[in-house]
C-alpha cells in the first residue's frame, strides 16, 4: 500500500505499470462516475487482454467502450450493454467474452470482495437460467444459490472530492458502483476535480476513507463531459 | 382521441398510491411520470442510486451527475436521498420498494415474466429487471397486448426465458386489465369498443371474465 503523503501523481504514473491481462473494475453507471480520463490514460498507454468489471460498456466510443472498438478488452463482467452496440457486436461476432449478471448480485458480489468474504447466499433468480448455473445450499431447510465474491487487480473510480490522502467523496448518482470498487481491488486509483489538504474534508462527509486508495489523480471538470443524452421523454 | 399508449398510461397512473415508493421501468413505464399527479406523495426510486427523482422542469438545466436508470436526466424533489448501488439493490430486494411497473415480453397466467433475452436474437444483458421483478413488493407489467406480428403476448406458459417467476400482479395492456389468480386471469377492466370475444381471440391464456362487473378504461 502506498504511504500516505505519496498517493498524489500524476495520471500517466497512475497508469503506467498496470499490466497487460488485468483485471479492472471501472466505476460508472452509464456516463455518471465513469473515471473517463483514467480511461483515457489506459487507451493511450495501450495495455491488452485486459478484462474490465463495470455495470455496462458506457455508450458507443466513450469510456470503456473506446477500449472495447480497440480491441483491448478480452472480457467483460457486466449487468447489461444495452446503450452500446458495438458491444454488443464484438459479443455477437465473438471478439469480446461478456459475463452477465444481474445489477444488485454485480454490485453485491463487489461488495462482497470489499468487506473481505469469499461470497454470499441469495435466493435472487431461482426459477431463471441464472440460478441453473450456479450451485446451491440448504441451511436450516432453505435453499440459498451461492454468489462468490468478485475482485480485482486494480479499481478506476471517479470521485467529486478527495484529500492527498485518499479520503473520497461522492456526487449524486455518480456513486453507484465507486464506493464498492473502491473497497474491492489490490490497488484503487481515483480521479477527481479537487484534492484538499488532510482535514479540509467534513470528516462525516467521507464515503471511503483514504484506508483503501492507493493513488489519487487530479482531473479536469470537462474530461467528464462525455455521454450527454438528449431528453427522451 | 387518446392513443392506446395514453390510455395505459393514464390508467396505469390509478394503480399508484399516495404515500408509495415506485420504481418505472426503462421504456413506456418510464413515461408514467407524466401521469402521476402533482399533488402526491410519492417517491420514484431509480436503481442506480436515488430515491426522490422528478422530470427536469422545462428550462431547468441537468446536472450531469444526476440520470435515472434509463439514462436520462432528471432532478430530485424534497425528501429524496442519493445513495450506491448496493444500498440500492438493497432497497429493492428487502421490498422496501412498494411498486414497479415494467414491460415484457411474455407474460403468463402463472404471473411468470419474460422480458430480457429472446435467444439468438436479443441479449443486452439483464440490468436490474431480475431483482426489481422478483422483490418489489408489487409488479404491475404495462405491455402491448400482442407483439408486431400480432402473436399474444398473454400466454398460459411462457416459452422465453425468464425474468422471475411467479412474480406478476397484474396486467395492464391496451385491451384489458388483468390479475393473475390462480385460476386464471381476472379481467377487472376491458378497453372501451372491445369485445369480449375479441379480446380472447387476442390472448393465450385463461381469461376469467364475469360480464356484470366488467369496467371499462
Amino acid at each position: 500500500m502506498t504511504l500516505l503523503n505519496q498517493k498524489v501523481c500524476d495520471i500517466e504514473a497512475a497508469i503506467a505499470d498496470i499490466p497487460d491481462g488485468a483485471t479492472i473494475m471501472v466505476g460508472g453507471f452509464g456516463s455518471p462516475g465513469t473515471p473517463f480520463a483514467l480511461l483515457d490514460a489506459l487507451l493511450a498507454s495501450g495495455q491488452r487482454d485486459l478484462t474490465l468489471i463495470k455495470n455496462d460498456a458506457n455508450e458507443p466510443s466513450i469510456g470503456i467502450g473506446k477500449l472495447i472498438e480497440a480491441g483491448r478488452v478480452t472480457h467483460l463482467i457486466t449487468s447489461h450493454l444495452g446503450l452500446n452496440r458495438f458491444a454488443i457486436e464484438a459479443m455477437n461476432n465473438g471478439t469480446l467474452k461478456v459475463s452477465f449478471h444481474p445489477q444488485g448480485l454485480l454490485a453485491e458480489k463487489i461488495r462482497c470482495a470489499g468487506v473481505g468474504h469469499g461470497g454470499f447466499l441469495t435466493d435472487i433468480g431461482q426459477g431463471t437460467e441464472i440460478a441453473e448455473a450456479r450451485r446451491s445450499i440448504d441451511v436450516d431447510g432453505v435453499t440459498w444459490g451461492i454468489e462468490a465474491a468478485l475482485q480485482a487487480d486494480v479499481a478506476l473510480v471517479h470521485a467529486e472530492r478527495a484529500d492527498r490522502y485518499g479520503n473520497l467523496i461522492y456526487r449524486a448518482t455518480a456513486s453507484n458502483f465507486n464506493p464498492l470498487m473502491a473497497m474491492a481491488a489490490d490497488r484503487v486509483i481515483a480521479q477527481t476535480y479537487r484534492i484538499d489538504e488532510p482535514g479540509d474534508l467534513p470528516i462525516d462527509a467521507i464515503h471511503t476513507p483514504c484506508a483503501f486508495v492507493s493513488q489519487v489523480v487530479q482531473v479536469d471538470r470537462a474530461s467528464s463531459q462525455q455521454g450527454v443524452r438528449p431528453h427522451d421523454l | 382521441m387518446i392513443s392506446d399508449q395514453q390510455r395505459m398510461l393514464t390508467r396505469a397512473a390509478r394503480e399508484v398510491i399516495d404515500g408509495q415508493i415506485v420504481n418505472l421501468g426503462i421504456g413506456l413505464p418510464t413515461r408514467l411520470f407524466h401521469y402521476l399527479p402533482d399533488d402526491m406523495d410519492v417517491l420514484v426510486h431509480s436503481e442506480n442510486g436515488v430515491l426522490g427523482c422528478r422530470l427536469l422542469d422545462s428550462g431547468e438545466q441537468p446536472d450531469i451527475d444526476m440520470i435515472d436508470s434509463g439514462g436520462t436526466y432528471i432532478t430530485t424533489r424534497a425528501g429524496a436521498s442519493v445513495f450506491d448501488s448496493a444500498t440500492s439493490f438493497a432497497m429493492i430486494r428487502r421490498s422496501r420498494v412498494d411498486l414497479t411497473f415494467m414491460g415484457a415480453f411474455e407474460v403468463d397466467q402463472q404471473g411468470n415474466l419474460a422480458n430480457w433475452k429472446i435467444p439468438g436474437k436479443f441479449s443486452p444483458g439483464i440490468g436490474g429487471a431480475m431483482e426489481l421483478a422478483q422483490k418489489v413488493a408489487r409488479l404491475v407489467v404495462l405491455c402491448s397486448h400482442n407483439d408486431k406480428h400480432g402473436n399474444p403476448k398473454i400466454l398460459s406458459r411462457c416459452q422465453l426465458p425468464l425474468t422471475a417467476s411467479r412474480c406478476v400482479s397484474r396486467i395492464i395492456t391496451e385491451k384489458a386489465v388483468m390479475d393473475v389468480t390462480p385460476e386464471g386471469l381476472d379481467v377487472v377492466e376491458i378497453a372501451e369498443g372491445l369485445s369480449v370475444e375479441a379480446l380472447r381471440e387476442a390472448t393465450d391464456a385463461t381469461l376469467l371474465i364475469d360480464e356484470s362487473r366488467l369496467g371499462r378504461f
